[in-house]
């Protein structure tokens, strides 16, 4: 298990080299110039000039790139061009909120999605089905910024039932952590426990057709036994490939809840930036991001050895 | 308490909803099984012998149920029990083994966890006794290296070893009656045999009562006190098994015992397939089921079906033989 993680890490190495080119160049590619930016009004050739060469954009692309990534290795990020806060604090001081509302969002869909999705699979036909298909529906075709501002309308505005918008760090007040996170959690998982209850419930009704289900019955196990002991564990293996796609795009899916949250996270960060022009931090933003894909899916490949056995890490 | 039988089948009927339509899958099967004793069941694919197996442990297919009849277990009606008392019968009092040790097993749980199961489940014995206990029953049942392997996922197991686990999982509660549906006929032929003496001697050993489905006449010829041949979903022949392999009373028996194909034929001698193809259990014809492919077919046969009645030592379902004419090979050349 050991030699198979580092073999994965190993392989991770050219992956990171090709998301630190396409990073890169992507930012290169946008338009706007920084150097008009930082100089505001006063925006001579020679001051353009001049800010280009402090910054290094006079270089070739390839030489930039390679200090950049010296840089990157070094954890020395660059500095946002509007605040000159080194790029690496910004993201990490922002990171904790996204990281919670992030894995809140996520457990919220798989509450929803695996008993949903099992029992939509076990009563399948039914009412209970009906709905629940419905349900999904819904969840995947209404857009996340239209649910969050419906649910700040009506639990937020005209029930006052939660807060609405900021943070409250989870280590410093619990329970007003998750006061604060509940709206812009449900309003950021709902799409995603949509596209889970899917998965839960095509892969559950595949394994309830096995034979070692009808095993499990002959055995006398109740049918309650039998859906949450003996096939629950099968149905999850695809549906782990797809929360492994959730983990990784937490970052990419907040940046519009974060938004209409005013959520205080990285995803908003990202949108202030873009607006900013502040391309030191954006690279930095969607380089973390495409890094945390790839954290999520040596994550999932984990997971898969645990639930089936039958994949073999020799 | 004394019972007249163990388990006793009354007039099963058993429907399958299929696309086009609505399959009599059992019709009308009847049956009794005493303490100890082995019964066969044969008949080609499609005749019926699963869903009757089925149909006795109420564990039929979503598509499928029990639209009449009765079955009797020590004396409980089995047919009319909740599913929560049927619940504590199956893998106690009475253990199914299936046809494909493959997939019959749960690849993501170990296989001593899955053994030791049905002690848990009935007999609320912890996890650590319950794979204690499936370490015997993987002696039993003749696996080596027993405590190692009740560690092993069913992946690791061979094909006879999965059925050796499956059959330790169905002695794990000393049931009174296995039922056993096509147990070797996933397997390679050598470990047919020796799945069939494992059987043979629990059955001895441990006075477990055994119905054994099957397709293969050869294993019926060994193993089974009495036999019932299945066409259609329907019973045509029942008898002691030496009765009725020594002189077949219903033509589909008589056709089936002639197609075996015998080492000490001269070599020359074509094979003697069945004519025709199994029925379509849709579109049944009117009459006897078999009078499409029989070679003894007289006019009666495919307008009234005719009852399972007593011919000489065994029940049979078939006109002519119940008319008194003697099925008899060399007439047919």
């Amino acid at each position: 298990m050991t030699a198979y993680v580092l073999r994965r890490l190993l392989l991770m190495l050219p992956v990171a080299f090709l998301v630190t080119v396409g990073v890169f160049l992507l930012i290169h590619l946008s338009p706007g110039d920084p150097a008009l930016i930082i100089l505001g009004e006063d925006r001579s050739p020679q001051a353009i000039a001049q800010i280009h060469q402090e910054l290094g954009l006079d270089k070739p692309l390839y030489v930039q790139y390679v200090i950049w990534l010296g840089h990157i290795g070094h954890g020395d990020w660059g500095r946002s061009i509007t605040t000159h806060q080194p790029v690496a604090t910004a993201i990490t001081e922002r990171l904790p909120a996204t990281f919670e509302l992030g894995l809140t969002a996520l457990l919220w869909s798989l509450l929803v999605a695996i008993p949903l999705g099992t029992i939509a699979a076990v009563r399948r036909g039914s009412v209970a089905d009906q709905v629940a298909t419905g349900i999904t529906v819904a969840g995947v075709s209404i857009p996340n910024f239209f649910i969050g501002i419906v649910l700040i309308f009506l639990l937020s505005v005209s029930l006052r039932m939660f807060p609405f918008g900021g943070y409250v760090p989870f280590l410093q007040d619990p329970l007003e952590s998750l006061r604060h996170v509940a709206l812009p959690a449900i309003a950021l998982g709902t799409a995603g426990a949509a596209i889970n209850m899917r998965f839960t419930r095509s892969s559950m009704i595949e394994v309830l057709n096995h034979d070692y289900i009808r095993t499990a019955r002959a055995k006398g196990a109740s049918w309650r036994r039998v859906v949450f002991v003996h096939a629950l564990k099968n149905a999850l293996i695809p549906v782990v490939t797809i929360i492994g796609l959730q983990i990784g795009g937490i970052i990419e899916g907040a940046v519009v809840t974060e938004t209409v949250f005013t959520w205080p996270g990285v995803g908003r960060l990202a949108v202030e930036s873009i607006f900013n022009r502040d391309y030191t931090v954006v690279q930095g933003i969607v380089l973390l991001a495409a890094f945390s894909y790839m954290v999520a899916n040596l994550l999932v490949d984990l997971a898969y050895a645990w639930l089936d056995p039958r994949i073999s890490y020799a | 308490m004394a019972f007249a039988h163990l388990l006793e089948v009354d007039d099963i009927h058993s429907h399958l909803t299929v696309k086009d339509g609505t399959v009599s899958a059992v019709n009308g099967v009847s049956f009794t099984v005493d303490a100890g004793e082995t019964l066969g069941i044969v008949g080609e694919s499609g005749s019926g012998k699963s869903m009757t197996a089925l149909s006795i442990m109420r564990l039929l297919p979503r598509s499928g149920s029990i639209v009449r009849g009765k079955v009797t277990f020590k004396g409980r009606v089995l047919t009319e029990l909740s599913e929560e008392e049927m619940e504590s019968i199956r893998g106690t009092e009475i253990a199914m083994i299936f046809q494909d040790p493959m997939t019959s097993l749960n690849p993501v749980y170990r296989t001593g966890w899955q053994v030791g199961e049905p002690l848990r489940i009935h007999r609320h014995v912890d996890t650590r006794t319950s794979i204690k206990a499936a370490v015997d029953l993987f002696k039993k049942v003749g696996i080596p290296d027993a405590s190692k392997r009740v560690g092993e996922f069913p992946h690791m197991f061979s094909g006879g070893m999965r059925q050796r686990a499956m059959i330790a999982m169905g002695l794990s509660t000393s049931p009174s009656l296995l039922i056993a549906d096509e147990p070797t006929t996933a397997l390679d032929v050598t470990i047919q045999a020796q799945i069939l003496e494992l059987l043979r001697t629990l059955n001895r050993d441990y006075g477990t009562a055994t119905i054994l489905i099957t397709h293969n006449l050869g294993v019926v010829a060994g193993m089974c006190d009495r036999v019932i041949v299945m066409y259609a979903g329907r019973v045509v022949e029942q008898g002691r098994t030496e009765d009725v392999f020594a002189r077949p009373e219903h033509p589909y028996t008589w056709s089936l015992l002639r197609s075996i194909p015998r080492l000490d034929a001269d070599e020359h001698e074509p094979l003697k397939p069945i004519d025709g193809s199994p029925p379509d259990m849709i579109r049944l014809p009117t009459g006897c089921k078999f009078t499409p492919r029989c070679p003894f077919a007289i006019a009666r046969c495919a307008k009234e079906e005719p009852e399972l009645l007593a011919v000489r030592d065994q029940l049979s379902r078939c006109w002519v033989t119940q008319g008194g004419v003697t099925l008899d090979g060399a007439d047919l050349g």
